[in-house]
């Protein structure tokens, strides 16, 4: 059998658009079955079953998603409580929401009225990333099927009114981050607020807010249909559950797929992804979570797990799951120091320790692409990323020092030999190594 | 009270204070440049940063974390001095090395901070990041190049100034503060962002390369451009005024004072007068101390006491106030005036001409009906302080007078009268709100009383100010807005016509007096009087040019002396400097004078003086108090007089905000900034 995941488990049945998207096609896949019943079920209860699924969020943090949902008051006030999902996929390596968005619709739609029940919300907003058109479109369609319809709007069939709107981005990846997002949300610059306070006591407009990704809303209806205890027989425990996961890069076969959390990375490459670009053994290097987590080597990589606790125990995080597999072709310090000049380029600038810190780093890693600099700047680079870590308002500070630590965690010899090759003024191509060994 | 450990001493706090504040209950100073006390927090500098337990094991934003009960606080630990050490270097490494040359330098925070927390030596070998300049207009220098990016002056302008027009724009290392395209800042109190950046990113265009702060005397005083009495500090070096900066004082400004105030301090040193001058076939010529005075007294004593008029300006002190009141009504003169405007204050209890919720107190209001008064342009600190009390979201304003953009929003009930009186009898919506209100006030502005009915417009405010309960238990909301800083002083010793004696405007008209003395007064039209005209004053301004005599006096910074300010609040101004050349003392002219009319005035000092003004009129001695903190009730039925009331609508009282005072027009800052202002562009520097 192909991976672990059989193809009856698969929630996302047409991730690949070889059915209809639409309201009949999707309904056809078993969308908008029985979601009266679950919406009749009461808050107490959805957030039960979804806590007892195990569910993650499936954005990168990996918080529990029922937990989340729990954040949100009890008693509906003068204050509205908002639904946000967050579409703005903008991280380098990873567009597994967009499968949803364009292919799979009315599962987030259907999503969103769950969960809007749920946290006692009626109003919704999607905000998609602004590069996302054809996306947008299908998800603007999709919703205004699902309006004409009555399944959801005003006094729609399932008896939980649930308004949802769709807004786009302008394109900065910085939007991604909730507190960015509900900046932009409003209509001010995407610059993250502080917390606290805390989405779920003053959010957007001020309002009990709650963010999630868009696979975690998209999942919940499929989780409430078949049972918690099913998702919950996938993965290991506190890792439970389907994902879908893809990979770029030197792979044979670049994809998206669904697969039950905790597959081994390995088999989840050569059963999913056709293996490695010239075999296993050719592989130097994946970074498994989009672009913002710490890297793996082979050898690491041969007996990872794809889940949160197993990639977090080796320094690296499950982030999105959209792996990045670089073989021993790939310059892989040409390729970190092209992810420090996106961070660099993305960094909002308002806190000190980013908006200096991220265009310092690219700097000195375009430099040791080429190996022009002291050996001593290693360390100095490694202490730089350091001081911001963990300092910034957001997490994309961390996101900016993570892949240079990771980098250096496993590759340090080989960057020295290029500032050693430099001042020897010996050729420095990628493989050089390997070259020489032949 | 929750308790908290900082660094391991027990603090208790107040629910509500941040990890920051509860630090500094415990006397641990926490570096910052972004917090400020008084604006929104933004937290991005992340130099405050401390270690909290319980919480995630990295290093905390001080400034933005609400302290809990229990909470340890540690801000001296490793990981806490690390943190700190790496921000201050990201800070350092894209700011330029030319403290040397930079105006902020001795009194620059990234400076002090960086002795605490900065590397001895550099790790950065990259190229430095150069910001362009940004264009701010006349009074705000940028080197953009050395800003830190903390938005303090972004926050300032918005939150407390109320116009959005500074911003940061771009993202990531290119962010960049500026005004919006490019243009002058035209808020009334953006000179405090001066103050606020705490680097040399934003400082003062006039003072540029002037001088080092420790090169300059420092002298506390009392602001006279405005009614409020701001509290200054007056830097000097030598004999000249360099600087005027603002001084904390919670009950009056806070920590903010106007462009005006601020920067209206090079008219001290241009058009002033320096030594006697006597006016001969036409034209004015320097003579001595005694041939000055010898001439004014024989003027004076040739002419019938009911010939002579004596007016006092807007800038006087107390004392010399006194000395002059005492001097012409020992020589029986009753044609005496300290509103050179003709408002229609001076009768009736004190409290009707002051300020009785106090600067403080008016942020208690519900209910706030603005009359005849432009408080941006008339007092622009307490304006900030009426946009406090609107962003607080509580209080409703109404405005009867012209429409401007006052930085809040505001119901326009009309221009004149007539919207004044709907509003007594009325049943519109914000009539209502008046009679419900539980503390209504009333800003009363000159712009409404110095008109020809201004008596009468004062009794209709007074008559709607009784039917609405202005005046109640335990709140006085009946507020006179003044704009010259001496004359509550005037108004309270009695600087008035005597029965049957003439005012300002009378004492003017042609063949009204034969002896005319101007203590200071230069708002007035002297184009009619065909008097003898004694000028004592400090500048070539209007009295001066019309005067045959002029005696030269001492400016707000060159004399000590009292103020009382629109509260009735009574403050005490320090000199910094001497007055210029021979130039003296008001009251020690005055008193100089009376010696040569045989009439010395019973003083020799300044203490004296003030001794006898004090027992004879004892409010002078309630410094630093002001009256309404202790609400009174007074009749309002007293206040006013009948008359015919017109329906001209209310006109400004402050025309041109920069150019109010004879101070101000010699200014030259001022003057760019009136002319900015009035349109007029800068010739290209």
């Amino acid at each position: 059998m192909v991976g672990i995941l059989e193809d009856k488990d698969r929630i996302f049945t047409n991730l690949y658009g070889l059915h209809d998207w639409r309201l009949e096609g999707a309904k056809a896949r078993g969308v908008w079955n029985a979601t009266a019943d679950m919406i009749a079920q009461g808050p107490d209860w959805l957030c039960d079953q979804v806590k007892a699924s195990g569910l993650r969020g499936r954005g990168g943090a990996g918080f529990a998603t029922g937990l989340k949902w729990t954040f949100m008051p009890k008693q509906e006030s003068e204050r509205p409580h908002y639904l946000v999902v967050n579409a703005d996929e903008s991280e380098p390596g990873t567009c597994k929401d967009r499968e949803i968005l364009r292919y799979d619709p009315h599962r987030l739609i259907e999503g969103c009225l769950v969960a809007c029940r749920a946290m006692r919300a009626h109003d919704c907003f999607i905000y998609i990333r602004g590069e996302y058109v054809r996306e947008r479109e299908h998800l603007e369609y999709a919703i205004a099927e699902a309006n004409v319809a009555g399944l959801i709007g005003m006094n729609n069939i399932h008896g939980w009114d649930c308004d949802i709107r769709v807004t786009h981005g302008g394109g900065a990846y910085i939007c991604g981050d909730e507190m960015a997002l509900l900046e932009s949300l409003e209509g001010k610059k995407g610059q993250p607020r502080l917390k606290p306070p805390f989405p779920a006591g003053s959010g957007v407009y001020g309002c009990p807010t709650t963010v999630n990704n868009v696979e975690s809303i998209a999942v919940v209806p499929e989780i409430l249909r078949r049972g918690a205890d099913w998702f919950a027989g996938f993965g290991r425990p506190k890792n439970t559950g389907t994902k879908l996961m893809s990979a770029s890069g030197h792979v044979n076969r670049p994809c998206v797929v669904e697969e039950a959390m905790s597959i081994p990375l390995r088999q989840l490459i050569d059963d999913h992804f056709g293996g490695v670009r010239g075999g296993w053994g050719n592989l130097k290097a994946v970074i498994p979570g989009g672009s913002s987590v710490r890297m793996i080597p082979a050898e690491e990589a041969e007996v990872a797990l794809m889940d949160f606790d197993d990639l977090a125990a080796r320094k690296s995080g499950l982030g999105t799951a959209a792996m990045i597999v670089m073989d021993k072709s790939c310059d892989i310090v040409a390729a970190i120091a092209r992810l420090s000049y996106f961070y660099k380029h993305e960094s909002c600038g308002q806190c000190t320790p980013c908006r200096e810190g991220t265009g310092w780093m690219w700097r000195i890693m375009e430099r040791m692409v080429t190996g022009e600099a002291e050996p001593k700047e290693i360390d100095m680079l490694l202490d730089v990323a350091s001081q911001v870590e963990g300092h910034t308002i957001c997490g994309l500070g961390d996101a900016a020092a993570w892949p240079i630590q990771g980098l250096f965690r496993h590759f340090r010899p080989e960057i020295e030999a290029r500032i050693a090759n430099y001042r020897t003024r010996r050729a420095n191509v990628p493989g050089a190594t390997l070259i020489a060994a032949e | 009270m929750p308790t908290a450990k900082v660094n391991g001493t027990e603090v208790e706090f107040e629910n509500g204070m941040t990890v920051l504040q509860v630090a500094e209950l415990a006397g641990e100073e926490i570096p910052r440049f972004c917090y400020h006390e008084r604006l929104s927090i933004a937290g991005n500098c992340r130099m405050c940063l401390v270690e909290v337990k319980p919480g995630p094991p990295k290093p905390q934003a001080s400034c933005a974390l609400p302290a809990a009960d229990g909470q340890e606080i540690i801000t001296n630990s490793p990981m806490v001095e690390k943190a700190r050490k790496g921000v201050m270097e990201f800070l350092l490494i894209n700011h330029p090395l030319d403290c040397p040359i930079c105006d902020q330098g001795g009194e620059c925070d990234l400076q002090d901070q960086s002795i605490g927390y900065g590397r001895d030596d550099s790790r950065y070998a990259e190229n430095k990041r150069a910001v362009e300049e940004k264009h701010m207009g006349p009074l705000i220098k940028t080197i953009m190049t050395r800003c830190i990016q903390c938005t303090r002056c972004v926050r300032f302008i918005t939150e407390v100034a109320g116009i959005p027009e500074i911003g940061l724009i771009s993202r990531g290392e290119d962010v960049e503060i500026t005004t919006y395209l490019d243009s002058a800042v035209t808020s009334e109190l953006s000179g405090n962002v001066i103050d606020l950046c705490p680097v040399g990113a934003l400082t003062s265009r006039p003072y540029a390369f002037n001088a080092r702060p420790w090169e300059l005397s420092k002298t506390e005083s009392i602001d006279v451009m405005d009614a409020l009495g701001s509290a200054i500090r007056i830097d000097a070096r030598g004999p000249a005024v360099l600087r005027v900066l603002p001084r904390l004082n919670e009950e009056v400004n806070e920590e903010w004072i106007s462009d005006k105030t601020r920067y209206a301090c090079d008219g001290l040193a241009r058009q002033r007068l320096d030594r006697p001058m006597v006016r001969a076939d036409g034209k004015l010529r320097a003579v001595t101390w005694p041939e000055a005075f010898n001439v004014v007294a024989s003027r004076l004593k040739a002419a019938a006491p009911e010939r002579i008029g004596a007016i006092a300006g807007d800038l006087q002190d107390a004392e010399s106030m006194k000395a002059a009141l005492d001097l012409f009504v020992s020589l029986g003169v009753g044609n005496l005036d300290c509103r050179q405007d003709g408002t229609a204050l001076g009768d009736g209890p004190r409290e009707s001409w002051l300020f009785n919720s106090t600067i403080t107190g008016i942020e208690q209001a519900d209910v706030v009906l603005l009359i005849g008064t432009n408080p941006r342009l008339e007092a622009s600190v307490l304006n900030a302080r009426l946009r406090k009390l609107w962003l607080s979201g509580s209080t409703r304003f109404g405005l009867v007078g012209e429409s401007a953009d006052l930085t809040y929003r505001y119901e326009h009930l009309g221009t004149a009268m007539s919207a004044m009186t709907s509003l007594a009898g009325g049943d519109s919506d914000f009539a209502k709100a008046l009679k419900g209100a539980s503390r209504p006030a009333i800003i009363l502005g000159q712009r409404a009383l110095n008109r020809a009915d201004g008596a009468a417009v004062l009794k209709a405010a007074a008559e709607l100010a009784g039917a609405i309960g202005v005046v109640r238990e335990g709140w006085n909301g009946w507020n006179v807005l003044h704009t010259a800083a001496a004359r509550v002083g005037g108004l309270d010793m009695g600087f008035l016509p005597r029965e049957g004696c003439k005012g300002a405007a009378s004492m003017l008209s042609p063949g009204a007096l034969d002896v005319l003395f101007l203590l200071g007064a230069d708002e007035l039209d002297l184009s009619g009087t065909d008097a003898f005209v004694i000028y004592l004053g400090t500048h070539g301004d209007a009295g001066a040019h019309r005067a045959d005599v002029i005696l030269p006096g001492a400016a707000y910074t060159e004399k000590d002396g009292l103020y009382v300010n629109t509260e009735g609040r009574v403050q005490r101004g320090e000199r910094a400097v001497f007055p210029k050349g021979e130039a003296r003392e008001d009251w020690a002219v005055l008193r100089a004078l009376s010696g040569y009319l045989d009439q010395p005035l019973p003083y020799d000092t300044l203490d004296q003086l003030r001794d006898r003004l004090i027992a004879e009129h004892p409010t002078f001695g309630e410094i630093d108090y002001a009256p309404g903190s202790t609400p009174r009730l007074f009749d309002l039925a007293s206040v006013g007089a009948a008359g015919e009331l017109s329906d001209a609508p209310f006109v400004s009282a402050v025309k041109a905000f920069h150019l109010t005072n004879p101070i101000a027009r010699a200014s030259v800052t001022m003057a760019q900034c009136a002319g900015l202002s009035a349109g007029v562009k800068l010739a290209a520097e």
